[in-house]
């Protein structure tokens, strides 16, 4: 079973602050991190190939840089490692990104099955992993908790949902997105590390990827970002840092009426 | 300081400070009150290849030394001393193979201890053979293609929950330390059964056990060398195995530090954070260099070893010794910057004075390395 | 398609350098430099130059003759479980009839499923002036492929200019495909819309960057304009049953309907705790309670005022509490009436998901942790004495 992972390479924003006195954020040494999420669909992925053998291929688009979470993906186990990046790309929105990588996934032709994480850390949008199977015209299955079984060119799946969840069934090959509860991502290992060292990262282009360069990048963006600001906090209000009494004996009585 | 580690020893240290700080450090309370073999992070090690680090590559290791052991083993002992304990143990039970074992033997069982697949340990203490290992009892009669063991190992880490055990044995009572010999011994062999758990101080996440032997039969192939080397297979074991006991004092006092000097930034008294008082910062200045000591120390050991010196005896007893009651010490001081907090069980701080406390007995106690290290100065055997 | 800093006009005055939401910047001899490998070309520099010395080429290869005037009216899409209409349908009514009164359009309502065709007027009475009504019992549970099909089918029919959408499981799942399959922008979990009346567009405001700072997108060249609103974050107008409205039924082929996923069963969970998106008041605990067995105290005190328990990502990625608990940017949006946080410090990311609660009060012992910055009412203290407190402060408040 041949499975392909795409990832992406996120700011790790648990790590950003503001700066309280000019309300910007602080950058300096935001690290970057594989998306969270993506975590778990890489496990997946390996565990199916413990399971079902075949190859495990992770693609991802971005900077250069990228190559770096690349490698890592290869210390968890996965086998080969594809790099999606040319300047063209520059200013995707969720439908170019889609499009570009599914130009990817045709280009390897050769897949069963594609697992991406349910959103990624930095937009929270989770619109590429659906946009990827509509490029592809796939069957999808989104938020997947559970791969019940993989047998004859199908699978079962448990998608999550707000209530519970519901049990789906398609054919292969289908592109699903998974959330945390699916696994619990092992660290890498030893050898896995040292092979990834010398691991060749194969890079494509927008050529390579045989992509419309009517659709690729800002060009091929419907949405445009027309301003960005920091968010307006709203006003802290009293502060009683002497009396505990005090401070409960008052929001009690303010919040009587709300109760 | 800069240790000039080798690429690979470097991967080794942020792979085990990734594994400890992601898998161990969330259980770690919940670990030392049930006193739980971590098996679960037993298999995660195993799965990350970290069994395979002092395990040559022909068997299925990736061929490193005792360095490597003890990187290892100090970074999953800065989290949880138990832990690593649990681990190093399985390495100790490994040695007398690698050391001593024949082909057939290495290539039995040396992959499967090197996957992880299988844990192991080492049984040499006894009820009343402890630092004086020329008392054991536990004997292992010849008869026919086998040998029929019959004793009680006492103290055994990993015990109950390692499959592969390296027994020393009585072949000859009468030749006294000559007549011991060394025996694998594989779990689930009839004869062979575990006495009860022991609830300990400190490292409480390892098992302890009892070993019990009752006309436990085991073919004559077990035996690891020949017959009377029991003694020399234990000492050059321990040569190998010190160390890694000395680094995971390193690590507890490096662990200990780390905790101490955050809370001493965060804890504010006279409204000012306690690390601008200098009686605390000469303390964390203490504790710093003396740990840094320490491990200077050990991976100077460490090297030795693995450059191939034999003669090692004395350089192994001083790291194990310095390292330790650098733990013990560094510990104790950390606690008290917590101050009252510090003797709360609450607080993760006062778990690492009680680790230490171990590791200045166990693999030959303090007193018994400084009469290797006395008689060596003494003797003149200074190289 | 590129960014230029004009040399002659840099003044290197680091201004773009702190507007920059991807830290790509920086100043070298008084002249900004920009990584071109991570650039994403969102015009924050250029925004906040004094000097223009920033230019963004963003012309476009034009290959969109789509007529865009030919697209009027606002929808939603009225997503149904069990025949159930969802709450979001109704919130998201309530704003798309400000943005449909904006527009001088009408607004009216997607609704697919089998059997439903009473829900019809329930959504006319909270603002929907029409109703899309595709009734079949391939359409009774959400599947992707045939409810994206019907859409697409409806869209290219009735030429909507605005699309919104919940950002929930099944509204995240169908958008996005929708989007791609008839080329339009899409926005997800905006938390502002608003019209540009002169362009006729949907300007939609949306958290990025992990929720530390805010964009505006919008998709000029495009339509139907799509957006995903989360859950609680728009209001609902009050039912209005006078209303009257008009109900255009559709039906399609089997080809239409048919998917290739098949849905097995629908398991529900049932959880004996309330719901946090939907409680009015949220007691939340974060690393500061330092072992799962001190959720006790937040447990008692959201007992007492008959609340629910929520959690930081922190006490969340501890084990303390489950995921479904979890307040914050990748954890549910609330917006409680009392939404009190208890050894929570307010990393960015959990004042996203809770910063539009009515009243906030916020414990910690550190004065100068970050929830205090929107907090009501603030006790700095020692969070293990003051729940307590509070529990039996509260006790005494409603038992009289």
């Amino acid at each position: 079973m041949n499975i392909i992972v795409c990832i992406k390479q996120v700011p790790d924003t648990t790590d950003v602050r503001i700066n309280p006195e000019t309300n910007t954020l602080v950058r300096e040494g935001v690290k970057s991190i594989i998306n969270p999420f993506d975590a778990y669909a890489i496990e997946e992925s390996i565990c199916l190939k413990e399971k079902f053998g075949g190859k495990v291929i992770v693609l991802t688009m971005g900077p250069p840089q990228a190559e770096t979470a690349l490698r890592e993906v290869i210390a968890l186990g996965a086998d080969e490692a594809i790099l999606v990046s040319d300047r063209a790309f520059a200013g995707s929105d969720t439908w170019a990104t889609s499009y570009a990588l599914s130009c990817a996934i045709k280009k390897i032709k050769d897949y069963d099955l594609i697992i991406c994480g349910k959103q990624a850390s930095d937009g929270d949008t989770a619109q590429v992993g659906p946009g990827i199977a509509a490029h592809l015209d796939l069957p999808q299955v989104t938020y997947v908790k559970k791969i019940e079984e993989i047998k004859d060119a199908s699978g079962r799946f448990e998608r999550m949902t707000e209530e519970g969840f519901e049990i789906i069934e398609s054919p292969l090959p289908l592109l699903i997105t998974v959330v945390k509860e699916i696994n619990v991502p092992r660290p890498p290992s030893l050898r896995g590390m040292m092979r990834s060292k010398k691991a060749e990262i194969i890079t494509w282009n927008a050529t390579d990827i045989g992509a419309n360069p009517a659709n690729l990048g800002l060009n091929g963006s419907p949405t445009q970002v027309v301003k960005i600001f920091t968010p307006s906090r709203r006003k802290g209000g009293k502060i009683f840092n002497e009396s505990v009494d005090e401070a409960v004996e008052q929001i009690a009585k303010e919040l009587k009426g709300l109760i | 300081m800069d240790y000039l580690l080798t690429e690979e020893q470097v991967m080794i240290k942020d792979l085990c400070r990734q594994i400890a700080k992601e898998k161990i450090e969330p259980v770690v309370a919940e670990l030392d009150k049930s006193e739980k073999f971590p098996k679960e992070i037993m298999e995660v090690l195993a799965q990350s290849d970290l069994f395979a680090i002092f395990v040559p590559t022909e068997y299925g290791g990736t061929g490193g030394g005792i360095l490597d052991l003890c990187i290892a083993t100090e970074e999953f002992s800065r989290i949880c001393g138990g832990v690593a304990v649990s681990y190093a143990a399985s390495a100790l039970g490994t040695f007398p193979i690698i050391l001593y074992g024949n082909e057939e033997q290495k290539k039995k069982y040396l992959p499967d201890l090197a996957s992880g697949k299988k844990i192991g340990a080492f049984g040499l203490t006894e009820p009343s053979a402890g630092s004086d290992a020329s008392a054991l009892q536990t004997t292992a009669k010849k008869e026919g293609d086998h040998y029929i063991l019959n004793g009680v190992k006492h103290f055994i880490t990993n015990g109950g929950d390692a499959e592969i055990y390296t027994i020393i044995a009585m072949t000859d009572k009468k030749k006294g330390a000559r007549g011991a010999s060394a025996f694998i011994v594989e779990k689930d062999t009839p004869g062979f059964t575990f006495g009860k758990k022991e609830e300990k101080l400190g490292i409480r996440a390892s098992s302890t056990r009892e070993l019990i032997f009752t006309d436990c039969k085991i073919p004559k192939e077990n035996l690891i060398g020949k017959e009377g080397i029991g003694f020399i297979i234990t000492m050059k074991t321990f040569d190998m195995s010190r160390p890694g006991i000395a680094a995971q004092a390193v690590g507890i006092a490096q662990g200990a530090l780390d905790l101490a000097v955050k809370y001493a930034k965060e804890r504010v008294q006279f409204g000012k954070s306690i690390s601008s008082f200098q009686g605390i910062r000469w303390m964390i200045a203490d504790m710093a260099t003396q740990t840094e000591a320490a491990r200077a120390l050990v991976y100077s050991v460490a090297r030795m070893v693995d450059a191939g010196k034999t003669n090692i005896g004395r350089e192994s007893a001083m790291a194990k010794v310095f390292a330790s009651d650098t733990a013990m010490r560094v510990t104790i001081d950390a606690v008290q910057i917590f101050g009252g907090y510090g003797y709360m069980r609450d607080y993760p701080i006062e778990k690492f004075m009680r680790d230490a406390k171990i590791t200045q007995i166990y693999e030959g106690t303090n007193q018994i390395q400084r009469n290797i290290i006395g008689l060596a100065e003494v003797k003149g055997k200074r190289k | 398609m590129s960014i230029k800093i004009l040399k002659d006009k840099c003044k290197g005055c680091m201004v773009c350098v702190e507007a920059c939401p991807f830290g790509v910047i920086k100043i070298e001899e008084k002249l900004a430099i920009v990584d071109l490998n991570q650039c994403n070309l969102c015009g924050a520099c250029k925004e906040v130059c004094k000097f223009d010395a920033v230019v963004i080429d963003k012309t476009k290869i034009v290959k969109n003759i789509r007529d865009l005037s030919v697209y009027r009216g606002v929808w939603v899409f009225g997503e149904q479980k069990k025949g159930e209409i969802q709450s979001v349908v109704y919130e998201l009514l309530g704003k798309g009839r400000e943005l449909a009164d904006k527009l001088g359009v009408e607004l009216s309502c997607v609704l697919l499923g089998h059997n439903i065709e009473g829900k019809t007027k329930d959504l006319i009475a909270k603002g929907a002036d029409l109703v899309y009504l595709v009734d079949d019992p391939a359409l009774v549970n959400f599947s992707d492929e045939p409810y994206t099909k019907v859409l697409i089918k409806l869209i290219e029919k009735y030429k909507p200019e605005i699309v919104l959408c919940g950002a929930t499981s099944i509204g995240r799942s169908l958008i996005s495909r929708v989007a791609v399959k008839i080329y339009t922008g899409l926005t997800a979990d905006c938390t502002e819309l608003n019209i540009d009346k002169e362009k006729r567009l949907l300007l939609q405001t949306r958290p990025a960057f992990g929720g530390n700072i805010m964009a505006t997108i919008i998709s000029p060249n495009y339509r139907p304009q799509m957006a995903t609103v989360r859950h609680k974050v728009m209001k609902q107008l009050a039912s209005d049953e006078a209303r009257s409205g008009k109900v255009i039924k559709e039906s399609y082929e089997e080809d239409v309907l048919k998917s290739r996923t098949k849905l097995l069963d629908i398991v529900e969970e049932v959880s004996s705790t309330i719901n946090i998106a939907e409680a009015d008041i949220i007691v939340s605990g974060g690393r500061g309670l330092r072992d799962p067995k001190n959720f006790v105290l937040v447990e008692e005190l959201a007992k007492v005022l008959n609340g629910a328990v929520g959690a930081s990502r922190a006490a969340v990625d501890a084990g303390w509490m489950p995921y479904s608990h979890q307040v914050g940017q990748t954890g549910k949006t609330v917006c409680p009436k009392i939404y009190i946080a208890c050894g929570i410090s307010g990393q960015i990311q959990h004042l996203v998901g809770m910063q539009s609660s009515d009243t906030i009060i916020a414990i910690n012992k550190d004065p100068s942790a970050p929830i205090f910055s929107l907090a009501t009412y603030g006790i700095v203290g020692d969070v293990f004495e003051v729940l307590p407190l509070l529990t039996k402060k509260f006790k005494e408040v409603l038992a009289k």
